[in-house]
């Protein structure tokens, strides 16, 4: 039955981890386009364009971990063979 | 997590068929994009006005951004491109209506969005270039060729991956933050969410055109 609090567990922590680098990640891009921005303000078009690509690209890596991460809670693959188990064992 | 009502759903099962709800909504989807295409195209005029108008603006904008991406040879492409573009902006903003589902929400319609553009890309290649299509996996180096061959398949097959679970993440992503709003507090709560779901459902089927278009160019593109 501690299946089901690693598998939470695993879940929490795995979306944590994802969100730390693609929060530095996307900082980073802000930081870079705004800056940009500054030096070049007639530039902000395809700027804010360019940026608005790079974030969509960084964000699909937490997307990933958030995919995974539903996998784990929701359709999880091993889940009838624990209960099946468990069941067995009492 | 299950959606609470949906309409369409429950107008097909009043006739005791058992569609899918992304099926259903895909049929909505083509019903809709078909009668703004019929609404646009009814009499042409040569200065537009209204929803010819508006249509120009977004068929001419598409245009513009495959001439400058794939060139003049990507002209022919033209149509894949802006049908997953429409398709997928109209299928992620019918998401934000209550009572309605995004058919973009289920992996099964971004799968089959992105195997088609995966196809296209090899299909285009070999059309393309023949047999020498193979050369854009050797890479720069003659003797570097089977290494590189594993790597470029892995790319490849890295591509409708990323595309399919993108499009999906963002999507069921928003659906669930959306019904875990309503379930906690349903007064104005969950509004702000929607707003940043249409900024989602832009950029989403923004980026999808774009990385369709840059597959498909890098394949007519000359090998390096």
């Amino acid at each position: 039955m501690e299946f089901f609090a690693w598998c939470v567990i695993a879940a929490g922590i795995g979306m944590g981890l994802g969100s730390f680098g693609t929060g530095i990640g996307q900082g980073l891009a802000i930081k870079s386009a705004v800056e940009g921005v500054a030096r070049n303000p007639g530039a902000s078009g395809k700027i804010l364009t360019t940026m608005m690509i790079g974030l969509a690209m960084i964000e699909s890596l937490a997307i990933y971990v958030f995919v995974v991460a539903m996998i784990i809670l929701f359709v999880n693959p091993f889940t009838d063979q624990v209960l099946q188990l468990a069941g067995a064992a009492h | 997590m299950v959606h609470p009502f949906l309409f369409l759903k429950w107008l097909v099962e009043q006739f005791h068929l058992h569609v899918a709800d992304h099926v259903i909504y895909t049929w909505f989807v083509m019903l809709l994009l078909t009668l703004i295409a019929f609404l646009a195209s009814r009499s042409i005029k040569k200065v537009p006005s209204g929803m010819q108008n508006l249509m120009e603006v977004v068929v001419s904008g598409v245009d513009n951004m495959v001439e400058e991406t794939m060139g003049p040879k990507g002209k022919t492409y033209f149509p894949l491109i802006a049908t997953i573009a429409l398709f997928i902006l109209i299928s992620n903003l019918i998401g934000l209506i209550p009572g309605f589902y995004p058919p973009t929400a289920n992996v099964n319609t971004n799968a089959a969005l992105a195997l088609t553009v995966f196809v296209m890309t090899h299909v285009v290649g070999f059309k393309e270039h023949g047999f020498s299509y193979l050369k854009h996996f050797i890479g720069p180096v003659a003797w570097l060729a089977p290494l590189m061959f594993v790597i470029e398949i892995i790319g490849h097959i890295a591509r409708p991956l990323s595309l399919t679970l993108r499009l999906f993440g963002n999507m069921y992503g928003h659906e669930i933050v959306l019904m875990i709003f309503l379930f906690l507090v349903p007064f104005l709560v969950p509004v702000p969410m929607m707003l940043m779901g249409v900024l989602i459902a832009f950029i989403q089927a923004f980026v999808f055109m774009l990385l369709a278009m840059i597959y498909i160019a890098g394949s007519l593109e000359e090998a390096h």
